[in-house]
């Protein structure tokens, strides 16, 4: 450790807690790790902490309290997930040491018998919101920016530095568990009053300390102040423990619910939050910080943590930092974005674009059919002006910014269009020669299509160097990714501008290589096609659904046959084998394809727009599965293991994005990850497909031994491809 | 002797938990009642490979205060849990301090009566999150059932059997530290060590691997200090009274047992696997011991705990053997003057009994003591390379429980 003398001459370590005290006795304890940006939880961090504590102890008598403050923009930030990756079940025995040893310095510094404050500057999530709950006192600047809350749980993880054990006896279980611990939400200072989890609001950052330390002031002999509710005698949980008869009716529908709300997919981070939660609740704190640290040292050292952290920490950073952009362009803002057709995709496109601030020129062939697009932006923000989450005038104005037209002379002065035509080339390739000489000279050309190739579509226009594609996912506003596509001629300019303006709408951009179908929409085939082939072994269709939610898809695949529509599904098929014709390949034979075209030919059911498909759509209520599909298809008999059926589902999908890495189709796995989970419903649990790979059990090998048992026994889809059988041998991974 | 032509009650293993203190800073405080049994149950797994739990017919476990996270039928719900075939059933059973010998017992008729072939007998106590006497009852709690039985607690009983028996305070504690001695003695040379299955968390961290209730060095002069324990009660709460209604020749009750002379308050669970000759050569298993024959008994209720002598003669009588023919005997250190008592009724020399020690030293986790006892006896027999052995337990009701085992 390096030792820097301080201006009063005195000797002051490498620390990441600095121990100032002022002329009240106060001590500030300010949290500024020296060697980052953000204070975490790392090593230097717990040996600060205990050392502060130390001294606070050493000094306890000539001490009025305690305040606990930052010096970075965040509080603080939480627990270091870089050492969590890498934490395997061998090493439990450390990792419950370390996560034991943090928390008893906060401990100590709980029972220090001296009132303590957290006097919170910035952002204050997990391991930093948990900082704030060890003291007795918490104050937040009011400002909007700053959000409080323990959002593990969407990292797979648990709140094991007291979180669990803090909010349940601050808030009950009931209210910890469901408004808190589950969901991970992230509170704005005025609503995390609200809630109990903090206790003061200060105006400014100016005002902090100040109010901090007049609090101290005030309570510096006050013995309750300086000790937490739960440490003092006659402490009773609000809403009552586990053994009370109110909360004892209630408790068995608490793990029955959480299930109910997975679909029953399996998230071990809820289920051990839960566990955690009630457990402590039984016995007293520090037994219950106990068990709170073996249930994160479990999530931990498991798997799923580690697919979670990658994919929403690492994968979606490295994505909204950048590192799928051409670097060398300057930064592009669009201000005027012409929307080439009205229909759903183009009327979600001006509503994202509008919401984000820009103005949008939505033009389709008819004016009627303009604002009948612009109507979708009017429905959409009356419901957040009827839930009050918008003003009437924040609507008008986001409104106003949507210019409905039938006339192409309107688009001059756009920087940037998107084209969202029938998926058409001749089509797109006609509006295309209409705008493009009508928009500005430099602007950005995207076609919006989820399947055709953008070398093609980019022959239509005089600028293909200018031309991308921007593949949206529907309904375009709830669907946060957009995958956008390089032609063969599409500069790193144009790509940096498509990222740009993706971010701007506030949407997560991936970037693949032009192919048919891309990245997401040839993976998403793979499902599809799958849940058909099953059908067609005969497997009862209810299975063939439930499986799939079961393993975590957000959706049942035959339902989601039946949205993409059983003739597109013929129409795809029908262009994928003229093309490869072309090119002089046939493509090999897959079991789905009798069961759409039986579905289609035989029995004239077309999917959900058709009315009739895998399911009825009754007019008066909800869809269910069609009973024909049974008595035409289903076998007495067939039993396919559930878990066969479902790595039936994710093998296809990841292979498939193995041959897309073969083919250079895409070429990164924070975008593969990324785009599968957020693009087309791969089950967050695994952390996106290739995440799903490398995380498998036994590593990249275990994956592609299982997909050869699943080839051997389920048809040679399941091979898998030689150079992913070389990244596994020569242990390259991804 | 035994019909030859009924079926063998074999014991093929005889597994428990680590005793934790019975308070909030004992080791197995954290642990659900719950986790002491399942983990007992994945260790027959590991421990017998060929052991097939789908052969198990059932669970019998004692639990004495079975509320709580103990109640509700603990042992299915720990099958079920334990990832155990569905048509392994689950029972739990209270017979007081007995429970764990009861299973043991029930379990061994049920095989040697040939409807059954193989049961998981034993019991489970977290004296730490489930408070002795939490789930009341009508015998101490309904005043008109107590007036007309003459209801006192177990300690004054304890107290009493020392005044008629003129044990001294000294005498008693010498009972105790002999405990001790023998105990820590026992652990540290590893002879618990077959038998003992350390409880881990989620993990496989270990959280207790051995019995934490033992006080090594324990001696009458380090016990002289303590406080007795039933005194204040014994007058205050008028039970030394009702007592001297029917014991109405002595004087006064000589209050000796206090926490050094008594059972420990501590928590585990224990598991014997009972069944018939023929599972045991179909599973590959090697038989330990034979149960010979099992019985209870009663003696007064108010005295409550001179039960184990009528129970141990009539169990000893089925089994066509005599106190000499004994070679071990574990009687539940309930009271040191109980077992005092005990080694007087059957006039039994203490080199015999509780060779390694008892409750008084490790604890008596009620529900789980008597199966952690003949767990102990056959391995103590195994060791010793002897043949018969005896455990017994006072019972509160006045009861007395007695199984006769042979080592195999």
């Amino acid at each position: 450790m390096t030792q820097t003398v301080s201006d009063h001459g005195a000797v002051s370590e490498h620390t990441a807690v600095r121990y100032e005290q002022d002329a009240d006795r106060i001590v500030v304890l300010t949290l500024d790790d020296p060697t980052a940006s953000a204070n975490t939880m790392n090593e230097l961090y717990r040996s600060s902490m205990a050392a502060a504590v130390d001294r606070l102890e050493q000094e306890r008598e000539d001490i009025a309290g305690v305040v606990v403050t930052s010096a970075k923009k965040t509080f603080f930030a939480g627990g270091n997930l870089k050492d969590m990756m890498k934490a395997r079940p061998e090493d439990a025995a450390a990792v419950f040491a370390h996560i034991e040893a943090v928390k008893a310095d906060l401990r100590r510094l709980e029972k220090l018998g001296k009132p303590v404050v957290a006097a919170i500057n910035g952002t204050a999530l997990g391991g930093g919101l948990e900082i704030a709950l060890a003291c007795h006192h918490r104050i937040v600047v009011d400002d909007d920016s700053i959000v409080l809350g323990v959002p593990e749980v969407t990292l797979g993880l648990l709140p094991g530095g007291g979180g669990v054990t803090r909010t349940v006896r601050m808030l009950g279980l009931q209210s910890a568990l469901l408004d808190v611990l589950l969901t991970g939400k992230k509170y704005k200072p005025a609503a995390a009053r609200e809630k109990g989890l903090v206790d003061e609001l200060v105006g400014s950052r100016d005002d902090l300390l100040t109010a901090a330390k007049a609090w101290v002031r005030e309570h510096q002999n006050d013995e309750e102040a300086a000790t937490q509710p739960w440490d003092r005698s006659g402490y009773k949980m609000p809403g009552g423990t586990p053994s009370s008869p109110k909360l004892a009716q209630f408790l068995p529908a608490f793990p029955a619910n959480l299930r109910k709300q997975a679909k029953g997919a399996n998230y071990p981070a809820p289920r051990a939050i839960m566990s955690a939660a009630v457990e402590g609740a039984q016995v007293d704190f520090d037994t219950a910080s106990r068990i709170e640290s073996r249930y994160l040292t479990h999530l931990v050292v498991g798997q799923n943590s580690k697919n979670m952290i990658q994919a929403f920490f690492f994968d979606l950073q490295a994505i909204n930092s950048g590192a799928l952009r051409p670097s060398d362009v300057p930064h592009f803002k669009a201000t005027r974005l012409g929307v080439l057709g009205a229909g759903m995709m183009g009327a979600g496109i001006a509503y994202s674009a509008a919401r984000a601030g820009i103005d949008v020129v939505l033009k389709d062939v008819s004016i009627e059919a303009a604002e009948k697009g612009k109507s979708y932006s009017d429905g959409l923000l009356e419901k957040a002006v009827s839930r009050g989450r918008m003003t009437p005038e924040q609507k008008a104005e986001v409104l106003g910014r949507i210019t409905p037209t039938a006339d192409y002379a309107d688009l001059a002065g756009c920087d940037s269009v998107i084209e969202a035509v029938f998926e058409d080339p001749a089509l797109k390739k006609q509006v295309y020669g209409e705008a493009q000489d009508v928009v500005n000279g430099d602007a950005l050309l995207a076609s919006n299509t989820s399947t055709l190739p953008i070398t093609e579509l980019a022959e239509g226009v005089n600028r293909p160097e200018d031309f991308v594609g921007m593949h949206f996912f529907s309904p375009v506003d709830k669907m946060p990714l957009v995958e956008i596509i390089k032609g063969a001629k599409t500069s790193p300019a144009a790509v940096a501008r498509a990222i740009d303006v993706v971010q701007q709408i506030k949407k997560t951009p991936i970037v693949v290589n032009d192919s048919r179908g891309f990245y997401t929409s040839r993976v998403y085939g793979t499902l599809l096609n799958e849940a058909a082939a099953l059908l067609a072994e005969g497997v009862d269709p209810q299975t063939i659904e439930r499986a799939a939610t079961l393993a975590g898809f957000p959706a049942p695949p035959l339902a989601m046959l039946d949205e993409v529509s059983l003739t597109l599904t013929q129409h795809i098929r029908k262009a994928t084998q003229e093309a490869a014709a072309r090119a002089g390949q046939t493509l090999p034979h897959h079991p789905a394809e009798e069961v759409i075209d039986r579905m289609v030919g035989e029995f004239g059911r077309k999917g959900k727009a058709a009315g009739a498909g895998f399911y009825e759509y009754p007019a008066d209520g909800k869809k269910f599965l069609w009973p024909g599909l049974r008595e035409h298809f289903a076998k007495p008999g067939v039993d396919v293991p559930l878990r066969d059926i479902q790595e039936r589902y994710l093998f296809n999908m990841a292979l498939e994005t193995a041959r897309c890495f073969g083919e250079g189709v895409i070429e990164s796995s924070a975008a593969a990850n990324i785009g599968s989970i957020m693009g087309i419903g791969f089950p967050p649990l695994y952390g996106g497909t290739v995440q799903y790979m490398v995380g498998y059990e036994g590593g990249l090998a275990g994956f592609v031994a299982r997909a050869r048992e699943l080839a051997a026994a389920y048809g040679e889809r399941f091979e898998p491809p030689a150079d992913l059988v070389k990244r596994a041998e020569s242990g390259s991974g991804f | 002797m035994t019909r030859t032509d009924a079926p063998q009650a074999f014991v093929y293993d005889a597994i428990r938990t680590p005793r934790g203190r019975g308070k909030k800073t004992g080791s197995l405080y954290e642990v659900k009642p719950i986790d002491l049994v399942v983990g007992l149950l994945d260790e027959l797994k590991t421990r017998n490979p060929s052991f097939d739990p789908g052969r198990v017919d059932d669970v019998v476990l004692g639990v004495v205060t079975p509320i709580g996270d103990q109640g509700s039928d603990i042992a299915k719900t720990a099958v079920l849990k334990a990832g155990y075939p569905e048509t392994v059933a689950g029972v739990q059973l209270n017979r007081f301090c007995a429970s764990g010998l009861e299973a043991v017992n029930q379990a061994a008729a049920r095989v040697r009566s040939g409807f059954e072939d193989l049961i998981l007998a034993g019991g489970v106590e977290s004296m730490s999150r489930v408070p002795m006497a939490s789930d009341g009852g009508a015998w101490a709690m309904d005043p008109a059932t107590a007036f007309d039985t003459s209801f006192v607690p177990q300690g004054i009983g304890a107290d009493l059997i020392a005044t008629i028996e003129g044990y001294s305070r000294s005498d008693v504690d010498a009972f105790a530290a002999e405990s001790q001695a023998r105990a820590a003695k026992a652990q540290a040379n590893g002879y618990f060590d077959h038998s003992v299955i350390p409880v881990r968390d989620l993990n496989g961290l270990v959280v207790l691997d051995k019995d934490e209730f033992i006080r090594p060095g324990t001696t009458v002069e380090s016990l002289a200090s303590l406080p007795p324990s039933f005194a204040a009660i014994g007058d205050q709460g008028g039970f030394d009274a009702v007592a001297l209604e029917k014991y109405h020749w002595v004087e006064k009750i000589d209050h000796v047992h206090h926490a050094g002379n008594s059972s420990g308050i501590v928590d585990g669970a224990s598991l014997v696997m009972i069944g018939t000759e023929e599972v045991g050569t179909e599973l590959g298993l090697t038989p330990r011991a034979r149960i010979l024959a099992t019985a209870v008994s009663g003696a007064d209720p108010t005295i409550m705990l001179t039960g184990p002598a009528p129970a141990s003669r009539k169990a000893l009588a089925k089994a066509g053997l005599t106190t000499d023919d004994l070679d071990l005997v574990e009687m539940n250190e309930a009271f040191a003057a109980v077992a005092m008592r005990f080694m007087k009724d059957l006039d039994l020399p203490h080199e015999k009994v509780n060779v390694n020690g008892g409750a008084i030293a490790m604890g008596h986790p009620l529900g789980a003591t008597g199966s952690m006892l003949l767990g102990t006896i056959v391995d103590e027999l195994h060791r010793r390379d002897l043949r018969y052995g005896l455990v017994t337990l006072c019972v509160g009701g006045g009861m007395g429980i007695a199984t006769v085992v042979e080592r195999i």
